[in-house]
């Protein structure tokens, strides 16, 4: 299982849904696509991690990489996610605290603060 | 004793196979189903570690993996040959902030995840050792 990823723009939000999995392999892929966005002038962010299978450290690194980027912008960078295998992870290592987890892409689209 | 021995280079794409292989023995050694998450992904974060720890030595030799299947517990220990700066030594690779948090954060996951965990590193290598429990198979009804 290889890592996919598409973008879609909704208002001032660009959704990043990504899927498979987000390890020391894939998460180089990712970080490209956040970058790439970053660059382009896209600061408001919603990654949509329902299709990921797997996470781990690296994938984490790479999400806190990218919400410094869209920070240094006045951005934000929320998340959606359900799966309870995955919000372990942010909850082990306190980040949790660090990102917005919404339960849908229209929650996190919706929310301002 | 080890039931099973992977060795991969280091490179990031074999990590995902040493996952599998590691869930896959768990899972025959009898470790809960509802830890296999848990070991699949402290296993990953092992070897993760180990691969960033041979890439930035420039270590060619292999990341090694034991499967040890032992009575009423299953361990995995993940060796590197990385000559980690003993205690008190800061002298050591010196290198940049990035490299240790990643290091730690991977670290941080595995000890959240797992209970039993022994970390040793030595001039010559470190390994990480995670033990969890398993429970036996059913008794077999004649």
């Amino acid at each position: 299982m290889d890592l996919s990823l598409s973008t879609e723009t909704m208002g001032d939000r660009t959704i990043v849904r990504v899927g498979g999995e987000i390890d020391v392999y894939t998460a180089p892929k990712l970080r490209e696509q956040l970058v790439e966005l970053v660059n382009d002038g896209s600061f408001h962010l919603v990654v949509d991690m329902e299709g990921v299978d797997f996470l781990d450290s690296t994938g984490l690194g790479v999400l806190v990489g990218g919400l410094k980027r869209v920070r240094a912008h006045e951005g934000s960078l929320r998340l959606v996610c359900n799966q309870e295998r995955i919000l372990k992870i942010f909850r082990i290592t306190g980040l949790t605290k660090v990102f917005p987890i919404h339960t849908s892409v229209e929650e996190a689209v919706a929310a301002t603060d | 004793m080890a039931t099973v021995e992977l060795r991969f280079s280091a490179l990031p794409e074999h990590v995902r196979t040493a996952r599998l292989v590691a869930a896959a023995v768990a899972r025959r050694a009898g470790v809960d189903e509802a830890v296999l998450d848990e070991v699949r992904l402290a296993v990953g974060e092992a070897c993760t570690r180990a691969v960033g720890l041979h890439q930035l030595g420039g270590i060619s030799a292999p990341v090694k993996v034991l499967l040890i299947e032992e009575e009423k517990q299953f361990s995995i220990e993940v060796g590197d040959e990385a000559p980690h700066a003993v205690p008190g030594d800061r002298a050591g690779a010196g290198d940049p902030d990035t490299e240790a948090e990643e290091d730690e954060m991977g670290l941080a996951v595995i000890s959240g995840l797992v209970d039993d965990v022994e970390v040793s590193a030595g001039e010559h290598g470190g390994s990480i050792k995670m033990t969890w429990p398993t429970t036996p198979p059913p008794t077999i009804l004649v």
